[in-house]
């Protein structure tokens, strides 16, 4: 009965950071409580009515030691504050050379996508020391996409991106909870994070054969979906080529003014669903909207696409 | 009984206010002492059913399974009404609306509130929207959460939102009036002589609590009306599939929310700043440290509201502003806590019922603010963001600070409320109770969340289990603790009125004044002559031993 755990396991490189951060805060917390414990469990016996001592004069107000108790809490805050803020800077921005997982949640699953092509439901593998990047979004209600081991947590929120940045440091099976409230099954909108040695991941990868990757999906859809007709070279339809144009900045029109927005995965989204709101300058406002037409998934693969033709230089 | 009611008594005082017992005087009364014991009997109907619903709850969490409650539909009501009702209809309400509107208008020397026909309204109000409250309970519930959270809440959920929208929205016009009530009174009633200074720091802080009921309780309003136009109307406000944005209704839900916390907790400050120099018998630390930091709480209380938000999405610099803003309102707390504490120095103690909660409260609080500090830091929050620590932090604040402030002053003016005596021995073994009870229920939370444990969780992993049980049993002993004020007290209104006028020996205007005092407070106009808290310990020592000398 006693083998219950009171620590959870540390499973990223994040979590002893954090956990060392989390200890000097029970320290301060654990020092004025017994502070503030001792003083009134002290006075009460010292002053109890009757004890016979020096009651004269009651001091009634103190200048400094008001100041004394304003700036040591203060400056304990302002440590407490910077130390936190560091972690938190450090877990927003995902290293450059992180992998990315696509991540959809839904009502009450998680949907999770590998850019090899293998896609899983309500578990997550990764391989051992290498930072993954989750980009996660939802398809009705906010999820949050909590790892405890990992110390992480991010809302997935409908019609935008969030991220998440990990790197797993032990091997093993990890819980995986949703923590924004989301409906009749919340408590069932769990899963199993496994880490795996790199070489066992990859494997993993490849367990149900080759198949497309999630770029190559994309470009399927991109042609199903007639997006290639346009954007491919056509020549009745004026549309901009999508060769190199990912991350890149592209130029807007913006009624008289051009200003110039990245063309990351925010800017694709929201051209592909909703084209009349940022249209690139020298273009007329002609495509349609693919707004329930396409689900979250597929953006995602169709994203993948076109993130993978960065480098490749405009075919004409 | 009520044929006699306008009659002076054989001793050839007014009646008190309680006299006349026809249930007409009762719900046409603009006195604003029975407006305070209509509000006592609600919150306290109120409190008692959330609490019910929360021993459902825990009852249910003993096992990891879903066994107690049918379905998961019925667990997730269930979190949502009795976080509905123990905010909206107990917490918000409790302190000012029974001791505020009892003891305001007494503390500083006036006849009534300002308002005395809008502080009955503002019950008729509140009562309309607790009624509300009850029939949605009554007939299936509402499974948002309190926090109403979009586009579940507008376009998702298959529960009575909007009627739960129109409750809330309307019992927020009871604090509103309620408050403004206590802007215009403290600024307009005070006896002569009485000036800002001299005031009772339970007036500072209900001034404090005022301005954000005033300020903060419209935008709550607007927030609920926006979610009756998006699931009425599909206004497309918060659902992007309608072309919203769900972390506006964030934004504006917890412009309201956070400084309601605040709401929530100057009035128990204002209650234990009443209660220690009482009972250790001397003038209290640092008055004015004490009433400004009230109203710096109430300022810095409005620009913290982003710390809910730190895993939203939003952007990581306004993560970082609120961050620090969160740290800088824990010092006007901590300046609180640390003057208390200081007001034992010297003093005479006495360990009376109210003082007893008022040390649980001070440890209590402590731990409640200090683990808000960890809240606040941003990457630790990452983590226990909606899990059960969260949970844990603010029952410490709400349940540990707020309810045991409330009990503390119920058990302080009970005397004079009601010119009664309880058991003093029932009234410690209660406050002990609640004390080991709340910590049993509420510490292994801390736990639970450092763990991972997601809050809102009809079922959970076995690992969890040990401490969910602990808790569970905590909160029975957590009950036991708050049932027994019902029955001793009320016991004491079988005898006659036995508490003469002050029984405490303390220094306030409502103590100068019979208990229970008569329907016009003051027999003769006051003026004030000197600040709050004039106590000597060495005057109370030199009682206590002629006492002790004759009894010997």
């Amino acid at each position: 009965m006693w083998d219950f755990p009171l620590f959870p396991s540390q499973a990223s490189t994040n979590a002893p950071r954090l956990d060392a951060l989390m200890l000097f805060e029970v320290g301060v917390l654990i020092f004025f409580s017994l502070l503030i414990g001792v003083l009134v469990v002290g006075f009460g016996i010292r002053f109890r009515r009757g004890n016979a001592v020096d009651r004269s004069n009651p001091p009634t107000h103190s200048q400094s030691m008001e100041v004394v108790w304003i700036v040591i809490p203060m400056i304990l805050s302002i440590l407490m504050y910077a130390w936190s803020t560091q972690l938190f800077f450090d877990l927003y921005e995902a290293p450059a050379d992180a992998a990315q997982v696509d991540v959809v949640g839904k009502q009450w699953m998680w949907y999770l996508q590998h850019p090899q092509g293998r896609s899983e439901t309500n578990e997550l593998h990764v391989p051992l020391g290498r930072p993954v990047k989750l980009n996660m979004t939802s398809q009705d209600v906010i999820h949050s996409f909590f790892i405890p081991a990992f110390r992480i947590k991010q809302d997935v929120l409908p019609g935008r991106y969030t991220s998440l940045w990990f790197q797993p440091s032990k091997v093993g099976v990890y819980d995986l909870f949703c923590t924004e409230y989301c409906g009749t099954n919340h408590s069932n909108m769990i899963g199993k994070v496994y880490v795996m040695e790199p070489a066992d991941y990859e494997a993993w990868l490849s367990e149900k054969g080759v198949g497309p990757s999630q770029a190559e999906e994309g470009e399927r859809l991109f042609v199903q979906h007639h997006c290639a007709g346009c954007h491919r070279g056509s020549q009745t339809v004026h549309a901009p080529k999508l060769e190199g144009v990912y991350g890149k900045p592209v130029p807007i029109q913006d009624g008289k003014d051009v200003r110039f927005v990245t063309a990351d995965d925010r800017y694709i989204r929201d051209s592909i669903l909703l084209p009349q709101g940022e249209v690139v300058a020298g273009y007329e406002p002609i495509m349609p909207s693919f707004k329930d037409q396409i689900n979250e998934p597929d953006l995602l693969k169709i994203i993948a696409y076109i993130k993978s033709i960065a480098n490749r230089e405009t075919s004409q | 009984m009520s044929a006699s009611a306008h009659a002076r008594r054989d001793d050839g005082r007014p009646a008190d206010y309680l006299s006349d017992t026809s249930v007409a005087s009762w719900l046409l009364t603009t006195d604003h002492k029975r407006v305070g014991i209509l509000y006592m009997l609600s919150v306290t109907l109120f409190f008692f059913v959330g609490g019910v619903i929360a021993g459902l709850m825990r009852l249910e969490l003993m096992t990891p399974r879903g066994d107690v409650m049918s379905t998961p539909d019925a667990y997730n009501r269930m979190f949502t009404m009795h976080g509905v009702i123990m905010i909206f209809f107990f917490l918000v309400p409790a302190i000012p609306g029974v001791l505020g509107n009892f003891l305001l208008p007494l503390m500083i020397g006036a006849r009534d509130l300002a308002f005395p026909k809008i502080n009955l309204l503002s019950w008729y109000v509140y009562m309309i929207g607790g009624v509300m409250g009850v029939w949605i309970l009554v007939y299936g519930g509402v499974d948002t959460g309190w926090t109403f959270y979009t586009p579940f809440s507008t376009m998702y959920s298959n529960t009575y939102v909007v009627t739960a929208a129109v409750a809330v929205f309307i019992t927020g016009f009871s604090s509103i009036l309620t408050g403004l009530n206590f802007i215009v009174t403290v600024h307009t009633m005070r006896a002569p002589g009485m000036t800002w200074f001299r005031l009772p720091l339970f007036v500072w802080s209900h001034y404090a609590t005022a301005l954000i009921m005033v300020l903060g309780t419209p935008v709550l309003a607007i927030s609920v009306v926006l979610i009756g136009l998006e699931r009425l109307f599909q206004f497309g406000i918060f659902d992007p599939k309608l072309g919203g944005d769900p972390i506006l209704f964030q934004h504006l839900f917890w412009f309201y929310s956070h400084p309601a916390v605040y709401i929530m907790v100057l009035p128990g400050f204002a209650v234990i700043s009443e209660i220690i120099p009482c009972f250790s018998r001397r003038p209290i630390f640092g008055y004015r440290f004490i009433a400004f930091a009230s109203v710096a709480i109430a300022i810095f209380g409005f620009l913290v509201w982003g710390h809910h938000m730190f895993v939203s999405g939003q952007s990581m610099y306004a993560g970082a502003v609120f961050s620090i803003l969160s740290f800088l309102v824990a010092i006007p707390s901590a300046i609180k806590v640390f003057n208390w504490t200081a007001t034992l120095y010297k003093g005479s103690l006495r360990f009376d019922t109210p003082m007893l909660y008022a040390m649980g409260f001070m440890g209590l609080f402590t731990i409640g603010g200090l683990t808000g500090l960890m809240l606040a830091s941003l990457a630790i929050d990452v983590h226990v963001h909606d899990t059960y620590f969260v949970v844990a932090h603010f029952h410490y604040i709400m349940v540990g600070g707020t309810t045991m402030a409330y009990l503390g002053g119920v058990h302080f003016w009970w005397p004079k409320i009601t010119g009664r005596t309880y058991s003093e021995l029932w009234g410690k073994l209660s406050a002990l109770l609640v004390f080991v009870g709340f910590n049993l229920t509420f510490f292994p939370q801390f736990l639970l969340g450092y763990l991972g444990m997601p809050r809102r969780y009809f079922e959970y992993r076995p690992e969890f289990q040990v401490l969910n049980v602990m808790s569970t049993a905590g909160a029975s002993i957590l009950a036991v603790g708050f049932v027994l004020p019902l029955f001793y007290l009320l016991l004491s209104l079988r005898k006659a009125p036995d508490a003469g006028p002050n029984p405490w020996g303390a220094t306030g205007l409502e103590w100068q004044v019979e208990s229970p005092p008569t329907t016009h407070n003051f027999h003769e106009p006051v003026l004030v002559t000197c600040g709050p808290y004039m106590y000597s310990p060495e005057e109370a020592e030199r009682e206590y031993a002629s006492q002790h000398v004759h009894t010997a």
